[in-house]
């Protein structure tokens, strides 16, 4: 479905999104029971989680700290008395029948994410809230099976969502929104911002109106995305078959649509399944929660540095371009290990072009972990001060010394340099004897060269290298190399 | 087997060797095999209990018993009681067995009480006749044509009938003291929160009690100081310190005693009336001062009781829903007719009236209309009492308007048999402790019961009072 653009420009899109986090807490928000992942079936379930007669459930506490940090993380204001309401439907996955979910008294009020725009554009999307609430089991629809079986492993495994206000206005920013959802979260270490394995789940409010209205246009929901890509792909999809049925003059009904990854399209679910009065009310098995001021102090005394700080940091005192400030503060690990690498060395821009160069292939290349990366921010420091001094050249540096350490030996960059022989020559008595031996043997590119084709000085500077086997220093070579072929006649 | 009327008895002819463990389960479980036409148990656990009995009789000869040993008592079924049925009356926990011991069976179980079986009760404790049970109803030992009250009518009929010396029953609208005030027993109702409902199937959660069914104050006392107490599997529960109940039930002071002019009102029996005033007549003879309460919200107590308890129970309920355990209808198809007929054939019609009620209540466009304003009397009713109680030590009003009714007297009008707990679901709206004593007969001998109410987590004073109440009404 592709639509013309002057179409389209006449509506204003409205989103908003609702992001389902999983806590990466190691047990269930209102049982004991373990939430480790990929167990067998129906594995961590006790009493509690299968909804067994006569149980209650007891809050876990680390839940309440993720949720707060996450408010904290977002500017939120924090709710300090908490309450936990039903919310009740039937279905298989939901073992009581109700989910225990806060629908009057959310545990963060308020807050907003900062989004960079590609045309670097920062725009801030408005939160509506962040509550707790626990997750659902899992429906099994097996091929050698006719009946649908249930897994309760995930069912209490605390969740967090987080309600943004309809301030997105494109799929492109509904990207950025959620990337940073899961950049914070990650950063948080209170969720593994997984989308494809759904420890992060994403649905879209979506509508459409005329540029200028002062009215919303009737929202329809999308669920079923499990990557940032679809949520994009979804949103556009949703939005331009909204415009569709305006254009059309037809009616759009407030519905759930589901988003079918391989068509790119959205379809409505059963009208049956609409209908849902999920009759909220206060859930009578849990005391309140008051989060008193020492505990509020305590959870912010936790929370590490976030994207957003370190970004300034270095932008401003490290002085990187944007760009580069982006890429080092996308995870947390490359952005400390960076951070780390700069109270070692001055040259920040060379430190940031090694990690974003070097260092961050290494890792894709091995899919690997940066703190299972061999090089100590340190010893890296140190390669970075040998080419600084001139001693080795960049490219030494990056296919020679390089490699070696990551070999894990421990040897520094120096040793290696030496014990390989790759301490760059400067002496111009060697360089001259190789500059000479070059010129000799090719007397008539020197006469190419004369005739104007100066170009042909990086063919020299070959020669003069492969002789050197690299050692030659590269700056002091070429003004060698210019005034020994301006003498010669 | 001789009548016991406390645990103090026993222990006396234990230690006498007059009786033992083993001779008192034996002399139990022949009296329930005596009293099978009552209905009051639904499972009998003969073996198991006499095994147990021997064990305690070693204990106590070895002096390492618990408090309870030489106790025999019944479980209403709605107590979860490890590796033992559990149904709440209900087809829809059809051969469920409970995996773990609620909290307070946990504590009679380590304090050497002995469970011989699990009594019958209105399905999910929603009742007030034991007439809506999926195992039958349970008849009054003393006119078998009549009920035995409900929802713990089981339990109170038990110990009625001698057969067992307690019963553990619950009360959220009055299941514990409705039924012993139509046995002639003792039933109370502690403050909410002051024993643990982990492992109590819940009906309304903001309501629910466990409380103990006995023939004497002292067994009241007892039971309620084992069960009482912080529990860290229910965030509800108090961590009130549990006082030693049983060592001071000694009652010397002069009491302020309040009683409910609505409680003499249209609706109440005369017998019950006179028997009520002449309990506050011996009062006011005994020096204490019995003064006239205008208590006008007692209208509202029974709508905002159910309006608010149905809503609990629809969401408490849904959880039986063919998909886990129990009861799953053979003739579903598709996942709509197994949640249809599972739970259109497992619930009885109580209780399915009680969760359409609920239902509707919670939904959208009535909550405010119904939720929220019963939620706004029971505030109301909490502080009107919190003032009474600044004034009065006790209120003292009867248990029921009436004594035990006709069965199937009140099969064609729910509202009339809703009235029986007229007087006792204002203690559930607001928390506090009641109990129900046996305060004489009406004209065709049955027993009439005088409630006894004070403010919250005043059981110790409550429990003095009410054995100073019956020894000076025997006098």
């Amino acid at each position: 479905m592709h639509m013309d653009k002057l179409i389209i420009d006449k509506y204003q899109p409205v989103i908003g999104l609702e992001v389902h986090c999983q806590l990466a807490t190691l047990s269930k928000i209102f049982t004991p029971d373990s939430t480790e992942f990929g167990q067998l079936p129906n594995t961590n379930v006790s009493v509690i989680t299968l909804a067994h007669p006569g149980t209650l459930p007891l809050l876990n506490k680390k839940v309440v700290e993720y949720a707060v940090k996450m408010g904290l993380a977002v500017g939120s204001t924090i709710s300090r008395n908490n309450f936990f309401d039903r919310k009740n439907y039937f279905y298989p996955d939901l073992p009581k029948g109700y989910q225990t979910t806060q629908d009057k008294a959310p545990i963060c009020i308020g807050g907003a994410v900062k989004i960079k725009l590609k045309n670097g554009e920062v725009k801030n999307i408005r939160l509506n809230r962040i509550h707790m609430e626990d997750d659902a089991g899992k429906n099994l629809h097996l091929a050698e099976e006719t009946d649908t079986l249930v897994d309760y492993n995930r069912a209490g495994v605390p969740l967090i969502e987080i309600v943004s206000e309809p301030d997105i206005r494109t799929s492109e920013e509904a990207y950025a929104f959620l990337g940073e959802i899961r950049k914070l979260v990650r950063y948080l270490e209170i969720c593994d911002g997984n989308l494809e394995e759904g420890s992060m789940r994403c649905d879209a409010n979506i509508s459409v109106m005329l540029k200028g209205a002062s009215e919303y246009g009737k929202k329809v929901e999308v669920k079923n995305m499990n990557s940032l890509r679809n949520v994009q792909r979804a949103i556009e999809h949703e939005i331009e078959r909204q415009i569709e049925l305006v254009e059309k003059g037809e009616a759009i009904f407030s519905e759930t649509r589901q988003f079918d990854a391989t068509t790119g399209d959205t379809h409505g679910m059963r009208a049956k399944e609409e209908l849902n009065d999920y009759r909220y009310f206060p859930e009578p098995d849990l005391q309140p929660l008051r989060i008193s001021d020492q505990w509020l102090a305590d959870i912010k005394s936790t929370l590490p540095a976030l994207p957003a700080e370190l970004y300034e940091k270095f932008t401003n005192q490290y002085g990187l371009p944007e760009y580069d400030a982006n890429v080092l503060t996308d995870t947390k690990e490359i952005a400390l290990y960076f951070d780390e690498l700069c109270t070692h060395t001055q040259n920040y821009k060379a430190a940031s072009n090694w990690v974003m160069g070097a260092v961050k292939s290494h890792l894709n290349e091995l899919t690997l972990h940066i703190h299972q990366f061999p090089i100590k921010p340190v010893a890296l420091a140190q390669l970075i001060a040998l080419i600084d001094s001139g001693k080795v050249s960049n490219t030494v540096a990056t296919q020679n010394i390089f490699p070696e350490m990551l070999k894990g030996t421990g040897k520094l960059p120096l040793q290696i340099a030496e014990s390989m022989n790759l301490i760059q020559e400067s002496d111009t008595s060697s360089l001259q004897l190789w500059i000479d031996e070059a010129l000799a043997a090719n007397p008539a590119k020197v006469a190419e060269y004369k005739g104007g084709k100066t170009g042909i000085l990086s063919m020299f500077m070959g020669d003069i290298m492969k002789k050197s086997k690299g050692k030659a220093d590269p700056k002091v070579t070429t003004e060698l190399l210019k005034k020994a072929i301006e003498n010669l006649n | 087997m001789k009548i016991y009327n406390s645990l103090n008895e026993i222990r006396v002819d234990i230690r006498t060797g007059a009786t033992s463990c083993k001779q008192l389960v034996e002399g139990y479980l022949a009296n329930i095999e005596t009293k099978k036409h009552l209905n009051a148990f639904v499972e009998i656990y003969a073996q198991e209990a006499l095994v147990k009995a021997v064990e305690i009789d070693v204990k106590i000869a070895n002096g390492t018993a618990g408090l309870l040993a030489g106790m025999v008592i019944g479980l209403k079924d709605v107590l979860c009681h490890k590796n033992h049925g559990l149904q709440a009356g209900s087809k829809i926990l059809d051969k469920f067995q409970s995996q773990f011991n609620g909290t307070a069976v946990q504590r009679l179980i380590d304090a050497d009480a002995i469970i011989i079986g699990r009594q019958n009760c209105d399905e999910f404790a929603m009742g007030s006749s034991n007439e809506n049970s999926s195992f039958g109803k349970v008849l009054n030992d003393l006119d078998n044509s009549k009920v035995p009250g409900g929802s713990s009518g089981g339990s109170a009929a038990a110990v009625q009938a001698n057969m067992c010396l307690a019963s553990i029953g619950s009360d959220t609208g009055g299941s514990v003291r409705q039924p012993a005030a139509f046995c002639g027993v003792i039933g109370l109702k502690p403050t909410y929160s002051r024993i643990s409902r982990y492992g109590l199937v819940a009906y309304a959660s903001s309501f629910d009690c466990i409380g103990p069914i006995t023939r004497s104050i002292e067994d009241a006392a007892l039971l309620l100081e084992v069960m009482a107490g912080k529990d860290e599997n229910d965030s509800t529960v108090s961590y009130t310190e549990v006082p030693n109940y049983v060592a001071n039930l000694a009652f010397d002071k002069k009491a302020k005693v309040g009683y409910l002019k609505e409680s003499f009102g249209d609706g109440v029996s005369t017998a019950t009336k006179a028997s009520t005033h002449q309990a506050l007549e011996l009062l006011r003879n005994a020096g204490h001062e019995v003064e006239e309460i205008e208590f006008p919200l007692l209208d509202y107590t029974l709508p905002a009781y159910y309006i608010l308890t149905t809503a609990e129970a629809s969401s408490n309920l849904s959880r039986f829903d063919g998909v886990k355990y129990g009861y799953r209808s053979p003739d579903a198809t598709d996942l709509q007719s197994m949640y249809k007929k599972s739970r259109g054939e497992g619930f009885g019609k109580e209780v399915k009236k009680r969760i359409m009620l609920g239902t509707f209540i919670l939904s959208a466009g009535f909550y405010d209309a119904y939720y929220s304003k019963a939620q706004k009397v029971r505030r109301l009713l909490k502080e009107e009492t919190e003032r009474i109680f600044q004034k009065f030590d006790f209120i003292v009003i009867p248990t029921t308007p009436n004594t035990a009714f006709k069965i199937g007297e009140h099969a064609g009008d729910p509202i009339s048999m809703y009235l029986a707990d007229l007087f006792t679901v204002h203690a559930n709206l607001v928390g506090i402790p009641a109990i129900s004593i046996p305060n004489g007969n009406d004209e065709v001998g049955m027993p009439i019961g005088l409630q006894i109410m004070t403010k919250s987590f005043g059981e110790q004073n409550l429990l003095a009072f009410s054995k100073y109440m019956m020894e000076i009404s025997k006098n």
